[in-house]
């Protein structure tokens, strides 16, 4: 039962860690700031989600209690992860002009995509 | 009178239960401070809140968390594939503007959240005037089709929940 209830955790616990690793990776690797926005807000979620439930499962099982404290800091992560996003993105619209130059420089053309820039 | 006291009842109810949860055991004394806290907080705040949304249907609530938890799964699977195997310049990567229908500020909040939560897309700006939202898309395939996607999965559920 404990050694089930371990390797359950376990797996969680590597979901978890696999998830946040392409987030912190995705802010690395993606060229401009407002994709790399999108590595931290969406995987991190997921990956501190199953952190927190591996969290729950192990008091669950392990000491017999349920704590509530991991829905908070899902509820918590849930307000806050939107707005520290929007916030960032406003600064980088800021910084870089109005919204629709910029949108027209980021849209680019199907042959300036297809060259091979690294 | 309630509205002195209580001027946003469901923020009142939202803090207790948060409190208590927060202090994970129960006993009279965390009831009593969660009370307290409960009544205190909002009163202060609501000067800075002077709207009072109205908030219907707890069934369309419940299904629209459904719905938004299960898109935040797949989001993440979508988003760590286009991480790690697509080259960063290939992605098509552009702002789109998603025209509204919902009306208070509140579910225009809860929308643009929710579109940073969700797949491949990211609340960039509000605009006041026009009354649009300017979204990012990490990878877009067709504008029509996304901009459709958010106003039919959440802005509808949106605009039974708050009107």
């Amino acid at each position: 039962m404990y050694l089930i209830a371990d390797i359950v955790i376990s797996i969680v616990l590597v979901i978890g860690g696999f998830f946040i690793f392409v987030g912190s990776f995705g802010l690395a690797k993606l060229p401009d700031t407002m994709r790399r926005l999108h590595g931290p807000t969406k995987a991190t979620t997921l990956g501190v989600g199953s952190i927190l439930i591996a969290s729950m499962l192990y008091f669950l099982i392990g000491q017999g209690n349920l704590s509530f404290h991991e829905l908070l800091v899902t509820i918590f992560l849930f307000l806050t992860a939107p707005v520290s996003a929007n916030v960032i993105a406003k600064a980088y619209l800021r910084k870089n002009g109005d919204g629709k130059s910029d949108a027209d420089a980021e849209r680019r053309t199907p042959a300036e995509k297809a060259a091979p820039v690294r | 009178m309630t509205a002195t006291i209580l001027p946003h009842p469901l923020l009142s109810l939202a803090v207790f239960v948060v409190w208590i949860l927060l202090s994970n055991h129960v006993s009279v004394g965390v009831f009593v401070l969660a009370a307290v806290i409960a009544v205190a907080v909002p009163s202060m705040t609501a000067v800075y809140w002077p709207g009072r949304p109205s908030v219907r249907r707890p069934m369309v609530i419940l299904e629209y968390a459904a719905i938004v938890l299960y898109d935040i799964v797949v989001s993440n699977i979508e988003v760590a594939k286009l991480v790690l195997f697509r080259r960063g310049d290939s992605l098509n990567s552009t702002f789109i503007t998603v025209p509204l229908d919902l009306e208070s500020p509140e579910a225009v909040t809860v929308l643009a959240g929710t579109i940073t939560m969700t797949p491949g897309t990211l609340t960039a700006d509000y605009d006041h005037e026009g009354h649009t939202l300017m979204v990012h898309c990490l990878n877009l395939k067709d504008e029509a089709e996304a901009v459709a996607q958010i106003k039919q999965r959440y802005e509808s559920r949106l605009l039974r929940i708050f009107q």
